[in-house]
């Protein structure tokens, strides 16, 4: 962990939110395509 | 053309809500406001331009769903698009009524309710001149909105999240020309500015309006 | 064979299914180097402190929010004069991405604002710019969540793309003449007097490099995603008739 003095607070809270608001997104992201490739397949086969 | 504005002008005063209903809201919310930030007369002089242009947005909103959503749905409008005057027309022609009907009373309506706000006295002719420009442009922007959203059954939430974004510019200009021209730096520049913006939006809007609504009407 | 083939869905299925892979390995293997190298490697800034590491997530995704309003116009008049349904289907999929990247550059804007401008919300031009690109970006969105009309819902929104850029532009300038800003000038320029230091700038860089990698991944899954819907609708509206 580096010494980030006395801004810590902020750059951890950048870091973590802009992390978080990206993983919400690829997350929301590949759950909706596998769920939709599920149910084409589902309608291809019959 | 003339025949069609008529139209919409005599059916916007028989149907009552067209001058009535927008000019109440505008009164209505200029007189929530100093219940809102209390009653300094400092504190609402120096917000009071601000405040009526953002009331006037708001009255203009209110009334925008109206302009083509009657026709929309009595079949009219697909008779219009038929007609021998292009949509562009119709769209244009549809705008100006609504400023005739909403815009130009509240620009008029706004110097007296400047009076509750304690507005310096220095800003009443800005504030009408500013106005005069501006809410054409309010018009002509939110008869796309309208055209854009006429298909759908609940489109008065969505039409104001389109169309507010679009009246930034000139809730802009025509604030800061109000500001502007009481501090004595200079409202022409902002005025010139608002001028710009209603004229090409009145240059090129009623084409975007009336794709969208062939679009809507296929 | 024209370019315009690749725009066939059954072959834009094929051809991006690898691109999609390299692209996402590229954006993690990116964005895990320049974030790691910014984070624990990079100096302190003189004025700045630490808080300087905020620019390895800010300018990317700032840059990616204006970028990807740009492709989705670029994808709406491909749309209205082309008509391939593929490229409709791109600028919806690039929405939620835009408007995600806008967040993400509005949160560590406020977040750097804080110690260094002494507030967390300063109207200042271009922060009050992404907001307003923020609210076009939710119109948008919720325009093509109300049409229930696939075509429809492509043209109308591509319209509000154009015009809508248009407006955003002119937003940007408004805003400039009504407020002075606090900002600072260009992070990333061809003047060099302009740049940062060169100890920030690679780090930054393979950071961007990262964002564009991820969103153009994200885009494609999307879609993808997007293409398979449509292929569903097909299959069943043609089972009904059936």
């Amino acid at each position: 962990m580096p010494d980030l003095g006395k801004y810590a607070f902020e750059v951890l809270t950048a870091y973590a939110a802009s992390i978080a608001v990206l993983t919400v997104l690829v997350w929301l992201s590949v759950r909706r395509a596998r769920r939709v490739k599920r149910a084409l397949e589902a309608v291809e086969r019959g | 053309m003339k025949a069609l504005l008529w139209r919409d002008l005599a059916l916007a005063v028989r149907a009552g809500g067209g001058f009535g209903l927008g000019l109440a809201f505008f009164l209505i919310v200029v007189v929530l406001v100093p219940f809102g930030v209390g009653p300094d007369r400092s504190v609402l002089a120096l917000i009071a331009p601000g405040i009526l242009w953002v009331a006037a947005l708001l009255a203009a909103l209110l009334s925008l769903d109206r302009i083509f959503a009657l026709d929309f749905e009595d079949g009219s409008l697909a008779l219009l698009a038929t007609a021998p005057l292009p949509l562009e027309g119709v769209a244009l022609i549809k705008a100006f009524a609504h400023w005739i009907t909403t815009g130009l009373p509240l620009t008029l309506v706004a110097p007296a309710l400047g009076f509750f706000l304690n507005m310096q006295p220095a800003a009443y002719a800005y504030l009408l001149v500013s106005l005069a420009i501006g809410t054409p442009a309010l018009s002509m922007i939110g008869s796309f909105g309208a055209a854009l959203t006429v298909g759908l059954r609940r489109g008065g939430l969505l039409l104001s999240l389109l169309v507010l974004p679009l009246y930034v510019p000139t809730l802009i200009f025509g604030a800061e020309a109000v500001r502007r021209g009481v501090d004595g730096t200079g409202a022409a520049a902002p005025l010139m500015l608002m001028g710009a913006i209603t004229l090409g939006c009145f240059a090129l809007l009623p084409f975007a309006a009336a794709a969208v609504l062939r679009i809507n009407l296929r | 064979m024209s370019i315009w083939e690749y725009a066939n869905p059954k072959r834009f299925m094929d051809w991006t299914a690898p691109v999609m892979r390299v692209a996402f390995a590229v954006a993690a293997a990116c964005l895990a180097i320049g974030l790691i190298w910014g984070f624990f490697f990079t100096p302190e800034e003189a004025r700045q402190g630490s808080t300087v590491k905020i620019i390895y997530l800010h300018v990317p995704s700032a840059l990616m929010a204006i970028n990807a309003w740009f492709m989705m116009l670029v994808a709406s008049l491909i749309w209205l004069v082309r008509r391939h349904h593929v490229s409709a289907l791109a600028a919806r999929a690039a929405a939620p991405v835009g408007l995600a990247m806008t967040v993400i550059a509005l949160i560590t804007g406020a977040i750097w604002g804080s110690p260094m401008w002494g507030t967390y919300w300063a109207w200042d031009p271009r922060l009050t710019s992404f907001l307003i690109l923020f609210l076009f970006y939710l119109g948008y969105i919720a325009l093509w969540a109300a049409i229930e009309d696939a075509d429809t819902a492509a043209d109308l929104t591509s319209v509000l793309c154009l015009v809508g850029s248009v407006f955003a532009i002119l937003s940007r300038y408004a805003v400039n003449f009504w407020n002075q800003g606090l900002h600072q000038g260009a992070s990333l320029s061809l003047d060099k007097e302009e740049n940062v230091a060169n100890v920030f700038y690679i780090p930054l860089l393979v950071c961007i490099a990262g964002f564009v990698a991820l969103f153009l991944a994200l885009v494609l899954l999307r879609t993808r995603t997007e293409i398979r819907v449509r292929r569903t609708q097909a299959l069943l509206a043609r089972a009904q008739r059936a």
